[in-house]
């Protein structure tokens, strides 16, 4: 296998606001794999969902801005771990490739901010990068602990499978489960692994975001799973903030850890516990310090 | 111009197509500009040249002007150039002294000003008189038909026309991968929309073939190798061995009987692995032929080198069992090819939103084929995976794999009807409440209708949407431990959850997924979609591009039984056409290859699309077999040093044409 130069790194806004686990245990599991991550420069909002519905031209631009520096710095894929990031990047990025009409209007806007129109910048995510350029065997390999806490479900969330399909299967993502297994992990079917965690309806229609995230927890707990591990900072956030308020239809109240993908990774890898934020998680709180504490280690399988 | 030795004596015939070229193109006036052409003895316009009286004025003139070369300005040599050859023919000239000028695809029907279309045809005729001076006599080749046909592929298709040929008696090797004859149709229980007992209907045509006297039945066999040309195809065959010898093996299945395994233990295929085999084994009661096959892979003799050995202590004096019989290759020559390959069903694990290999409660449409059968793996009792509990309520999802953009995109064609069929079958086993759901009913067969009308009066229901996923989340109690399919019903125009415990997948049909590897040995095309490409789409539906290789069943694209047998019984036809004709004529506008100047760059060679040119490696020149050569010219035109030349298009001539053409007079 070439040397892997690394990836450009687009935290987005989530990663640095209530996303920082994510954002600090991606870095210490790329820094363990040894690959480089370089943060994009001087980035700004990817233009996501709510941008995206009330004026798809700005959204478009900034994203587009986004991608132009990308294309300057240079010569690496642009790496977003964020679903909304991804998607917001991935769909400019496509639009301006297939629609001449949204190019002329994106090339216009780069142009009055003097930036260089972009071609060649590859979106991906980190969970694609993770599975196709590391791969299962390597991460077997450099894995050090081996999970024992409890089952995971792995919950993908809607918008890294859709509409795109290069982060994974559109209707049975199966690649966060590999990755969960080769690190020890048992991970259990999930029917809703693509379902909707509610989005930003926790904010705006509170119960009906609220309902959706009991139905993943319900389903969640139903098939066995201690714990969800999660892709995207959105899913997560609603997963684990609102699950204190959460009285289910028979009275069933929730203390399901929601975990990142890159926190058992990162663990599993040898990281240190204190630098995967694992203390911003909200619930379950006793079972993530039960399960990632450092008794937990195990030499590597050999 | 080449000075004329006064002798060549051109007639011109300008055809008006009643109005076709005539209310365009000034007919007399090109006529009597052609007859001030020089070498131009006569020229005439006619209303329809293609008429009898039309082509009786070409024969008189020939007789009454010494006419010894024609050109007719008509309609596109597709249509009738065959036509005025064998006028020319009659009144003895060589037809190949005659030219023609397409004056109606190439300009009445695409012009509108009538003075520059009647210029345009002045042109081309031109070109046409000069070209048709220069013009050689030529004469067509015979090549003699081996009587012998080779049927690919034993299912409903080759059985048919192995039969018919056989009936009509020629000689037929029949050709089959699997150790059985009888194709998917073997394993259907009943069919639509009669619902005939699949097995009552096909078995007896499958003991007819094998004890056909003129049918040489070669069973888990495959071709290996085809070469040559229409009537003389050499053709290799593997005959994998079964370790079982067919010529001494009575089918009296002791040795199945006697095997160390007591019991079946491994997934049997015939059965879509929903049953058990032994590592000897038959794959079903009525295989054709009766001799079972011992599979390496599972038999412990084969694995370890140490096992007891009953099956051969069963065969006792017989000695068909030997465990050392290696693969034999049989050497057949044979005049035609009928290829029926059949089709694989769509893999449902390739769309996961239906479940298929996740839940163990989805099945495939061919799966419940052998559930319902009473020859099946539960004799014909439906029940779950769990082998015991009898569904109470079914959904069948259509159009899995087919007019889906993310798999494939054609209509299976069988789906509407078979999903029907098996609605009824599970019914009448089980009396479950059955739901299908359709994109499209599409019935359009005979009797299909009805039969669909049958079963909405036998209460299945009926829904209109395509299924977005099959799913064991239960939104509420009533739906704990079902499978819900979620699916817009756009009849309503509402989402709907449907809970059932069976759901069965409508797989569509594809073409296998060696069929290229098929497509190459036998020099056949494939359509977009993968299935053999036939000649004409309505008018040579069972030719392919090749001579003497036919096409019959889902090879060609997913049909039913009926169209099936239909096109076997063509194909059959066909075969016997060219067999009983003897020998085929061969066009002789071939390519040629002028040997002093050939380099021997072989450039040419893989530029035929007919595999026609080979390399002599005596002399290091290139050869073209006029046989295979169709006449396209590429090699012509590809031919770095212009030693390849093409009869009727030799140089001279076609510069010829372009000159008189372009100097516009």
């Amino acid at each position: 296998m070439p040397e892997n130069r690394g990836y450009l790194y687009f935290p987005g806004c989530s990663l640095r606001a209530t996303g920082a686990a994510y954002d600090e245990s991606l870095t210490e599991t790329f820094r363990l794999l040894g690959i480089p991550i370089e943060e994009l420069e001087d980035w700004n909002c990817c233009g996501a969902t709510s941008y995206m519905a009330v004026d798809e031209n700005s959204a478009f631009l900034l994203s587009a801005r986004n991608l132009s520096i990308a294309a300057q710095q240079g010569g690496r894929d642009l790496m977003a771990a964020c679903s909304a990031c991804y998607l917001g990047l991935r769909k400019a990025q496509d639009y301006v490739e297939h629609y001449p009409e949204v190019r002329a209007k994106v090339e216009a806007g780069l142009k009055a901010a003097e930036l260089k129109p972009f071609t060649g910048v590859k979106v991906r995510h980190t969970l694609e990068i993770l599975y196709n350029d590391v791969g299962v065997a390597q991460i077997k390999s450099k894995a050090v602990r081996k999970w024992q806490g409890g089952k995971l479900a792995c919950y993908y969330g809607c918008q890294a499978v859709r509409p795109y399909d290069e982060v994974d299967n559109p209707h049975n993502p199966m690649r966060m489960d590999e990755l969960m297994r080769a690190v020890g992990a048992q991970t259990v079917d999930y029917p809703l692994k693509t379902k909707c965690c509610g989005g930003t309806l926790t904010g705006t229609i509170h119960d009906v975001g609220v309902r959706l995230n009991y139905i993943l927890l319900k389903e969640a707990v139903r098939k066995g799973a201690e714990a969800i591990v999660t892709i995207c900072p959105l899913c997560q956030f609603n997963l684990d903030a609102y699950q204190c308020e959460i009285t289910g239809d028979q009275g069933e109240k929730f203390d399901v850890p929601i975990l990142y993908f890159t926190q058992v990774l990162g663990w599993a890898l040898g990281g240190d516990p204190g630098k995967l934020g694992l203390k911003r998680c909200i619930a379950g709180q006793s079972k993530i310090k039960n399960w990632f504490s450092a008794k937990q280690e195990v030499a590597s399988h050999a | 111009m080449r000075e004329s030795n006064g002798a060549v004596r051109v007639g011109v015939y300008v055809c008006h197509c009643g109005s076709n070229i005539g209310a365009i193109v000034d007919c007399k006036a090109v006529a009597e500009y052609a007859a001030g052409l020089l070498h131009v003895a006569v020229a005439r316009d006619y209303k329809y040249m293609c008429s009898d009286p039309g082509q009786e004025l070409i024969q008189k003139d020939i007789e009454e002007h010494k006419l010894n070369r024609i050109v007719v300005a008509s309609c596109s040599p597709h249509l009738h150039e065959n036509t005025f050859r064998v006028a020319t023919a009659k009144a003895g000239l060589n037809p190949y002294y005659l030219t023609m000028v397409n004056i109606r695809e190439h300009d009445s029907w695409v012009h509108t000003d009538r003075a520059a279309a009647t210029e345009k045809a002045k042109d081309l005729v031109r070109g046409a008189v000069r070209r048709v001076v220069l013009q050689r006599p030529l004469e067509k080749g015979r090549v003699p038909i081996d009587p012998k046909v080779l049927v690919v592929g034993g299912g409903i298709a080759g059985i048919h026309a192995a039969l018919t040929l056989a009936n009509a008696g020629k000689k037929v090797y029949l050709v089959e991968r699997e150790p059985t004859i009888g194709g998917h149709m073997a394993m259907f229980d009943k069919t639509f929309p009669t619902l005939d007992c699949a097995a009552c209907i096909l078995t007896p045509k499958m003991s007819t073939v094998k004890n056909h006297p003129n049918i040489t039945l070669w069973t888990y066999s495959e071709v290996e190798s085809v070469s040559g040309y229409v009537g003389n195809y050499d053709v290799k065959v593997r005959r994998r061995t079964r370790y079982i010898n067919e010529d001494l093996c009575s089918g009296c299945q002791e040795c199945i009987a006697a095997c160390v395994f007591k019991e079946p233990k491994f997934p049997d295929e015939f059965n879509q692995r929903l049953g058990k085999r032994k590592p000897i084994y038959l794959p079903f009661p009525q295989a054709v032929p009766q001799t079972p096959v011992i599979d390496p892979e599972t038999c412990i003799e084969f694995k370890t080198g140490k096992c007891k050995k009953t099956c051969l202590e069963a065969c006792a004096d017989r000695h068909a069992i030997d465990f050392k019989l290696t693969d034999t290759v049989e050497e057949i020559r044979v005049g035609t090819i009928i290829v029926c390959t059949g089709f694989q069903a769509y893999d449902a694990r390739r769309s996961p939103q239906f479940g298929y290999g996740i839940y163990p409660n989805v099945y495939t449409s061919l799966e419940i084929e052998r559930l319902v059968n009473a020859a099946g793996p539960t004799a014909g009792e439906v029940v779950l995976r769990d082998g015991k509990t009898v569904p109470r309520s079914i959904g069948i999802i259509h159009c899995v794999g087919s007019r889906d953009e993310n798999a494939n995109r054609w209509c299976s064609r069988v789906c509407c009807m078979y999903s029907l069929k098996l609605a009824h079958l599970l019914k009448e086993h089980t009396d479950a409440e059955i739901f299908n759901f359709y994109i499209d009913m599409r019935t359009p067969g005979k009797s299909f209708e009805e039969f669909y009308q049958r079963l909405l009066n036998e209460g299945v229901h009926f829904i209109r949407g395509k299924v977005a996923e099959v799913t064991d989340w239960a939104a509420d109690p009533s739906e704990e431990g079902k499978l819900v399919l979620r699916v817009e019903d756009t009849l309503l125009g509402v989402v709907r959850r449907i809970p059932v415990d069976m759901v069965v997948l409508s797989v569509g049909l594809e073409p296998h997924a060696d069929a290229q590897d098929v497509r190459r040995m036998f020099n056949m095309t494939c359509s977009n979609e993968g299935f053999f490409l036939e000649r004409h789409p309505k008018l040579a539906p069972v030719n392919t591009f090749t001579d003497g290789v036919f096409l019959a069943g889902c090879c060609q694209g997913p049909k039913d039984i009926p169209d099936t047998v239909a096109q076997a019984g063509a194909a059959a036809a066909e075969a016997m056409a060219l067999i009983d004709a003897g020998y085929v004529e061969q066009e002789p506008n071939v390519a040629y290859v002028i040997e002093e100047d050939c380099s021997g760059c072989k450039t040419c060679i893989p530029m035929c699309p007919y595999s026609a040119i080979t390399f002599r490696e005596q002399d290091k020149k290139a050869e073209v077999n006029a046989v295979l050569c169709k006449g396209c010219g590429t090699c012509v035109a590809a031919c770095p040093s212009g030693s390849i030349q093409q009869r009727l298009f030799e140089d001279d001539e076609l510069f010829e044409e372009l000159e008189g053409v372009l100097i516009h007079a």
